[in-house]
């Protein structure tokens, strides 16, 4: 059994989702095949081709690639499907975007987002925004599947598989890359960070995130945010925590001036320690927080970063 | 150019979903059920376009129960002109919903499909692309933002690391992320006049579609609870208590 697993990456990195897809690909116990589509992507070829687990790597390298459009993916894996008892692609914008459409051509039911391999053929997925987790039996043949990467360990670069170049599919013409808008920080990356430091629609402004950036500086953590704080136009979308925005599971996860509605901790509830800054008793954030802060955040920020400088943190 | 909107009826958002105890799903019984957040920016967004003259008529789908219809009737008082419901009791499948819904684009010959891009129940982000993939046409999933042209569609996307702008072709299909509108509250003459816009009904089997479940649930169980821990009262023991247990 040999499983194909999309790559997810800029053309000069390879990212952290693909070597976690590649640990729940190998626990299907099968050989795993990792596909690099993309354009001047030698680098990202190679990476992959260290993570441990890994037999081969495929490399389309072509200016059809240069972005992950989703009708020109579908064609490319579709070509090499006839091979592979399984597909996978990580659950990022990405992988979301592609592996229905090559699920629904080779007619086999796509099983979303996994979060566990119980057995070859079956795997749990939470459903209703993580309030329930299903057991869901693949049917015989081709398996399709996306993985909720915060679940599963990255397989280590510790390996060696060969790198084979393959040729480019065809075009079908019908979308077309325009141009892209992304956020530039200098902060870890939000679904890998150890430490993510967010904020909600208490924060009232997005002036006022300047404040949370001051503690995010300190720990090195990546900054989030609630949807409120995403819809009241205080940061960018990318920013979004939640059943429909990043699920994150750092092993710290700060939430300030964040009620705790169920659609936010859908995408935080995993994180390892929860610590919540809200002046609300009753927020339900506190419910599941391990630490929690009843304060008004515009005192307790300021607070908090002097006491961090005070104890060397 | 005509419109289709695929609708969903699933449990309400603001609903505390809760397992049942055999482990073969969720409560369902005298739990409130309304449209699907996303499909709602949908119908709004088809809506729009119709006020703006740009596209004819917008055509609301829902596969489901018969009280699908109520959600269907929703998305009229808003403003679409008609609605089809298929009727199946249970579970769909993403697959079968796509295959039912590529039968009905087959018919009706919409320009454009704008879905919401996810179900609040099954959480599954498949439909939209599946029925581009069937129909071998373009998509622009997670929608933020959308303006019409010629023969194409200029879409903003939410993507991990900020907005993409895709172009794709008509027909094509679109799928709707948060950002892309506020859908309105229809008002009470416009709830009365839709209903008396018509719904048509079928089967799957009008459309030659087995929407026989493929994937087998073996059970639907809680997730693993978390204790909520101290609350304290200071800036201090806040970043002590951190500290003490290792997570600062």
């Amino acid at each position: 059994m040999t499983a194909l697993v999309v790559a997810e990456h800029d053309n000069k990195a390879l990212k952290d989702a693909t070597a976690k897809t590649v640990t729940a690909a190998a626990q299907l116990g099968s050989l795993v095949h990792v596909l690099v589509a993309g354009l001047n992507c030698g680098a990202v070829a190679e990476a992959a081709a260290k993570l441990a687990g890994v037999e081969k790597v495929l490399v389309a390298d072509d200016p059809l690639y240069a972005q992950m459009v989703a009708e020109t993916m579908e064609a490319l894996i579709l070509s090499l499907a006839g091979k592979y008892d399984a597909i996978l692609a990580p659950a990022t914008a990405n992988g979301k975007n592609i592996l229905p459409r090559v699920a629904a051509k080779l007619d086999v039911p796509q099983i979303s987002e996994i979060v566990k391999v119980v057995s070859p053929d079956t795997f749990e997925r939470p459903i209703y925004a993580g309030n329930a987790i299903q057991t869901v039996q693949a049917p015989a043949g081709k398996k399709v599947i996306s993985v909720r990467t915060t679940a599963f360990k990255a397989a280590e670069a510790t390996g060696s598989a060969a790198i084979e170049k393959i040729a480019a599919a065809s075009d079908p013409g019908t979308a077309k890359f325009i141009g892209e808008e992304l956020s530039k920080s200098e902060r870890p990356d939000l679904t890998s960070a150890k430490i993510v430091v967010s904020g909600g629609r208490g924060l009232q402004s997005g002036e006022n995130f300047k404040l949370l950036e001051k503690i995010a500086d300190k720990l090195h953590a990546a900054l989030g945010a609630s949807r409120a704080a995403v819809d009241a136009g205080f940061v960018p979308n990318d920013f979004q925590v939640g059943q429909t925005g990043k699920v994150v599971a750092p092993d710290l996860y700060i939430a300030v001036g964040i009620s705790g509605a169920i659609q936010h901790l859908a995408g935080m509830k995993d994180s390892k320690v929860i610590a919540a800054i809200n002046k609300d008793e009753e927020a339900p954030i506190f419910q599941i927080a391990d630490v929690g802060l009843v304060a008004d955040l515009f005192k307790a920020i300021p607070e908090m970063v002097e006491e961090l400088n005070r104890l060397g943190l | 150019m005509k419109v289709l909107v695929p609708v969903k009826r699933v449990i309400d958002y603001n609903v505390k979903v809760r397992v049942k105890a055999d482990q073969t799903g969720v409560d369902l019984a005298n739990v409130k059920m309304s449209m699907n957040p996303f499909d709602e920016i949908a119908v709004e967004e088809a809506v729009r376009l119709k006020e703006k003259g740009k596209v004819g008529e917008v055509i609301v789908v829902s596969i489901g129960p018969a009280q699908a219809s109520e959600t269907i009737r929703t998305a009229l008082a808003m403003g679409a002109d008609r609605g089809i419901l298929v009727k199946v009791e249970g579970e769909v499948e993403p697959l079968a919903v796509a295959k039912i819904l590529k039968a009905i684009c087959d018919a009706e010959q919409p320009g454009l499909v704008i879905a919401g891009k996810q179900a609040i129940d099954d959480d599954s982000n498949q439909t939209g692309q599946m029925l581009a993939a069937l129909l071998g046409w373009g998509q622009a999933t997670f929608a933020h933002q959308l303006e019409l042209e010629e023969t194409s569609a200029k879409v903003e996307r939410e993507i991990d690391g900020g907005l993409q702008t895709v172009e794709v072709k008509f027909p094509a299909v679109i799928t709707t992320d948060l950002r892309l509108n506020e859908p309105r509250y229809a008002s009470l003459p416009n709830i009365m006049k839709a209903k008396k816009k018509p719904i048509e009904e079928k089967t799957p089997a009008d459309y030659g579609v087995d929407s026989t479940l493929r994937l087998k649930v073996l059970k639907v169980s809680e997730p693993p609870k978390r204790q909520g821990g101290v609350k304290v009262k200071t800036v201090a023991e806040f970043v002590a208590k951190l500290h003490e247990i290792g997570a600062l």
